[in-house]
């Protein structure tokens, strides 16, 4: 069995104490997911496993065997930026950007929740089809924390792709 | 974290066999195990992976629903019978932790969740009953908002964390637990212990014990239920205070009801004196918050949460208002 990351099989480790977030970041090299309190309040270490948005720093990684990790490393095709990425650096939705890897992960995670229907905490009916409202997006984003403040932006940046998206 | 063994099991028996072994551990999501183990709260020797086990959500032949242990609260607050039947459980598990959290972590897990009490995680300065029996409780006569009203003991008064336990005790969950060779069936009043001298058993569960699933009951008043959660900020923290409820009325009156509290006690606090008190009477704003002083009748406060009763009764008026009228949000 093994890991697949970012569409690379790579071998779990060893020691079975190794979170996923350490894994990635000091096995594997792949930093750009990031630690920010490791126990689960901020949202940085947010990375995308079968597709489905997890907290990588309370994940073990013997626990990914046999799964698809994606990272923030694995979204952009070549040069050319997956369209949150984008719509990030357009609505100025970071300012130290320690936060943004995460950000971005949740949101493609997020994006694929709405679409299937699982409702929120904010949502005022629980059985119909999800509109991705500025409210619903706060509430739906709420474990991805941003020091600097930039969460207007963030939410922005969000808000329009998922708008291109309904579009396309 | 200390040193441990790490097992996926591939299926129940597997699992309790593993489980049966001194120091061994079943890990669910591990949202809150993980973190026990950094902060070496938590020390077992083994862990039995049973996240992949158990994953399913299916009818029972009496109208209910039975959880399997292993389904992510995620798909059990979007499952649509939960939505329809249930909406205060699926109202609760949204109401709690993150959505990234609520992905990972599993229904058997949320049930064996532990207090976040501050002073339970301060490993190199507190001294905890539930942590290690016997030291003492530096969370009496220290910071006190989040801590329990009702229920506690002399050595604890840590809460209960959960949301989603408070809706499974309003909707008279059974929780299915199996060891090697047993199984048996545990009503959800009677799955979580009050403190007492022992704070450092959260359940009723054997050594060795796993929950496989939690078995709803066809319940109508439920249909017209739901949660409020009371807490510092609008979203993704503990609750001060939750109130899940389901009401049916008879005309003016109450024909049917269901009432627990959370972040009053160290377990989902059903609130068998609100129902006995309501029921058959005139839904006023009164008689609500007589019924919820009969609840509140025992309460010891502490330093900082004296704000709790009051909170959970303008909580409960607010909810059942809201479901007299319909509006469920």
């Amino acid at each position: 069995m093994s890991i697949v990351v970012n569409g690379l099989a790579v071998a779990p480790p060893g020691d079975p104490r190794v979170s996923l977030l350490d894994h990635l970041r000091e096995t594997l090299h792949l930093t750009g997911t990031k630690k920010g309190c490791n126990q689960g309040a901020c949202g940085a270490c947010t990375v995308l496993v079968d597709g489905e948005r997890i907290l990588s720093c309370l994940a073990l990684a013997v626990q990914c065997d046999g799964r698809e990790v994606t990272t923030i490393e694995g979204l952009a095709e070549g040069d050319a930026l997956h369209p949150l990425q984008a719509a990030f650096m357009e609505h100025d939705g970071f300012q130290c950007g320690y936060c943004t890897p995460g950000q971005i992960c949740s949101a493609i995670g997020m994006a694929a929740e709405a679409k299937r229907g699982v409702p929120s905490h904010v949502s005022a009916d629980l059985g119909g089809a999800v509109t991705l409202t500025r409210e619903e997006v706060q509430e739906r984003m709420s474990g991805n924390l941003c020091r600097c403040g930039a969460h207007n932006g963030i939410i922005d940046a969000i808000l329009e792709t998922a708008m291109m998206e309904e579009g396309a | 974290m200390t040193p441990f063994s790490y097992d996926r099991a591939g299926d129940v028996a597997e699992a309790v066999r593993m489980g049966a072994a001194p120091g061994a551990a079943y890990l669910g999501g591990g949202t809150n195990l993980v973190d026990l183990l950094r902060e070496t709260v938590a020390r077992p020797e083994r862990l039995v992976d049973v996240s992949a086990l158990s994953d399913a959500i299916s009818e029972t032949d009496d109208g209910g629903l039975l959880i399997g242990a292993g389904v992510r609260n995620t798909a059990l607050a979007a499952h649509p019978v939960v939505r329809e039947r249930y909406p205060v459980l699926s109202r609760a598990i949204l109401a709690g932790a993150s959505a990234q959290i609520r992905n990972m972590a599993t229904v058997g897990g949320n049930l064996m969740q532990r207090t976040r009490c501050t002073y339970f995680y301060d490993t190199d300065g507190s001294r905890c009953n539930k942590r290690a029996p016997g030291s003492g409780c530096d969370a009496r006569g220290g910071f006190t908002r989040i801590h329990a009203v009702l229920g506690a003991s002399e050595a604890c008064v840590a809460t209960h964390p959960s949301d989603m336990c408070v809706a499974l005790a309003a909707l008279d969950a059974v929780v299915h637990v199996e060891r090697a060779g047993a199984t048996r069936t545990v009503a959800f009043g009677d799955f979580h212990r009050l403190p007492g001298e022992r704070p450092d058993l959260d359940t009723v569960l054997e050594p060795g014990e796993l929950i496989t699933a939690v078995e709803l009951p066809a319940l109508p008043v439920a249909a017209r239920s739901t949660y409020r959660k009371v807490r510092d900020r609008a979203s993704y923290a503990f609750a001060l205070i939750s109130v899940a409820a389901a009401l049916e009325m008879d005309g003016e009156r109450v024909g049917d009801i269901r009432v627990a509290f959370g972040g009053v006690a160290h377990k989902p606090w059903r609130a068998t004196q609100v129902e006995d008190a309501l029921r058959g009477a005139a839904l006023t704003d009164e008689a609500i918050g007589a019924a919820a002083a009969r609840e509140f009748a025992d309460v010891q406060l502490l330093r900082d949460n004296a704000f709790k009763p009051a909170l959970a009764t303008r909580t409960l008026i607010a909810v059942l208002n809201a479901l007299k009228t319909g509006e469920t949000a």
